[in-house]
């Protein structure tokens, strides 16, 4: 057991884990994404209201929920380097946040292409809305104060402190459109009682939840392992790895 | 600048620790930095005349119709307050962190959680509570209802503390940071969002003979929050920044 978690902690082994499950995760998620687009654009029903606009949903819900789970990704590494000072925990934190702050992003833009045809504006000043659009600037932040800092590694743990910071949002995002009036449709799906949306169209949703997040998790091991590679370029292990 | 410390503290027998006086050393600690803030005025004075310049403008720049001003006042006075106070956050650390004093509070026998304190209530005495206390005026200035005064100086009072708290983890964050101004701005903007939500909201419904007590109770408990969460983060900036 501790075994595994001390394995975590070191590049050379996180480096082997991300070359061996690269391979697989990767054709297996870009499959996923285009059985799940067919299915969810194609297959699925239309909407006796929103019609085929309601479509976007295989996107936009998949990406906000992956953007806000992001976050804890991102904070609970931050917590792990600043507590036990682990090297990688800040590398795999800051390999988070540029991933985060896209699919935020992604999930602002279709929301606003969504909004358009559903409730007439690109954008609705709304309690959900402007929670990820602050959800965007937080992301954002954490990448902005990294670059600001000369000593990187003092960059690092200040990037940790402010993604522990900002968790006190989170809640608030997650939580926004239950406890506001909001135009945004509290959310339909639910793990206990009945979701408010048809199975027919909630197995491709589920479906593409899953698929972002394994796109999430790929991303963030490419990006880890980019990122190992620039640390740890004088390092014998990677040289002679990579000499393989 | 020289700390002023109780003597016990300067002889440095750790023994001596024992019987450091924590009050003593706050209250001797608020006093240093009340006494520097009146020496220069300018620090006190400043974000008053800011307040009042840009107040003005707003009837300038959206027309002088009063009943329209009287509608968008609250918000006026909230914006311009989280301006005020990002101005002050921005100058919160830099004088201490320049000649070294914030070093020598690292270095002094309690948390430095519990030392940053004075300094934090020092500057929201000079300038949160007297912005505070004299918003009335700004906001006769825009048509803002006299009976509403109490609500208005309520909810700023608690809401400068809680963005002086807040904007303090920024500052401690980025006082090491070349030029950190703008940084500062994108990193605690989005963390003011829902307190500036909850203020005019408070303003809103008592302008409205409405019930402020709820938006003032929840700034009320983000007080009571921050003051209890905020000094470790800033601490841990603080620590960061002095690279300890």
């Amino acid at each position: 057991m501790w075994r595994i978690i001390h394995q975590f902690g070191s590049p050379p082994w996180v480096y082997r884990f991300c070359d061996r499950v690269i391979p697989w995760l990767l054709p297996l998620t870009v499959l996923a994404l285009l059985v799940g687009s067919v299915w969810g654009l194609l297959y699925a029903p239309t909407d006796y209201k929103q019609g085929d606009s309601y479509r976007i949903i295989y996107i936009h819900v998949p990406t906000a929920v992956v953007s806000l789970a992001g976050y804890y990704v991102m904070a609970c590494a931050g917590l792990v380097s600043l507590v036990w000072r682990i090297k990688l925990a800040e590398t795999a934190m800051r390999a988070a946040a540029p991933i985060g702050a896209a699919f935020t992003a992604i999930a602002l833009i279709t929301g606003a292409i969504w909004g358009k045809p559903t409730w007439g504006a690109w954008w609705v000043w709304d309690a959900r809305v402007t929670s990820m659009l602050i959800l965007f600037f937080l992301y954002v932040g954490v990448i902005a104060l990294f670059q600001a800092y000369e000593n990187k590694a003092v960059a690092a743990r200040a990037c940790a402190i402010l993604s522990l910071v900002g968790t006190v949002n989170i809640p608030i995002i997650y939580k926004s459109v239950d406890w506001w009036y909001s135009l945004h449709q509290p959310a339909s799906i639910k793990f206990t009682g009945e979701s408010a949306i048809d199975a027919s169209m909630l197995y491709p949703l589920f479906g593409m939840i899953v698929t972002f997040y394994a796109l999430f998790a790929l991303l963030m091991m490419l990006n880890l392992r980019q990122m190992l590679t620039e640390e740890h370029v004088r390092s014998s292990w990677l040289v002679k790895r990579l000499a393989d | 600048m020289a700390i002023e410390v109780p003597s016990k503290v300067q002889s440095k027998e750790s023994s001596e620790y024992q019987d450091f006086d924590m009050t003593r050393f706050l209250w001797v600690q608020t006093r240093r930095h009340l006494r520097l803030l009146v020496a220069s005025p300018g620090e006190i004075v400043n974000p008053l005349l800011f307040f009042l310049l840009v107040v003005i403008l707003f009837p300038l720049g959206l027309g002088p119709d009063p009943d329209q001003l009287a509608v968008l006042a609250p918000g006026i006075l909230w914006v311009v307050a989280l301006l005020a106070n990002l101005m002050i956050c921005m100058r919160l650390f830099v004088d201490d962190f320049d000649d070294g004093s914030l070093e020598q509070l690292a270095m002094a026998p309690i948390p430095l959680a519990v030392a940053v304190v004075p300094q934090l209530v020092a500057a929201w005495l000079a300038s949160g509570m007297i912005l505070s206390l004299v918003s009335p005026i700004f906001g006769l200035m825009l048509g803002f209802p006299l009976a509403a005064a109490p609500t208005l100086i309520a909810s700023l009072l608690m809401g400068t503390l809680l963005m002086l708290l807040i904007g303090g983890v920024g500052a401690a964050l980025t006082v090491g940071v070349q030029r950190g101004g703008i940084l500062l701005a994108l990193l605690i903007l989005p963390l003011y969002v829902p307190i500036l939500i909850a203020g005019s909201r408070a303003l809103e419904e008592a302008v409205n003979q409405g019930d402020p007590t709820v938006a003032l109770a929840l700034l009320g408990a983000g007080v009571t929050g921050g003051l209890v969460l905020a000094p470790v983060a800033i601490a841990a900036g603080l620590r960061v920044s002095l690279e300890l």
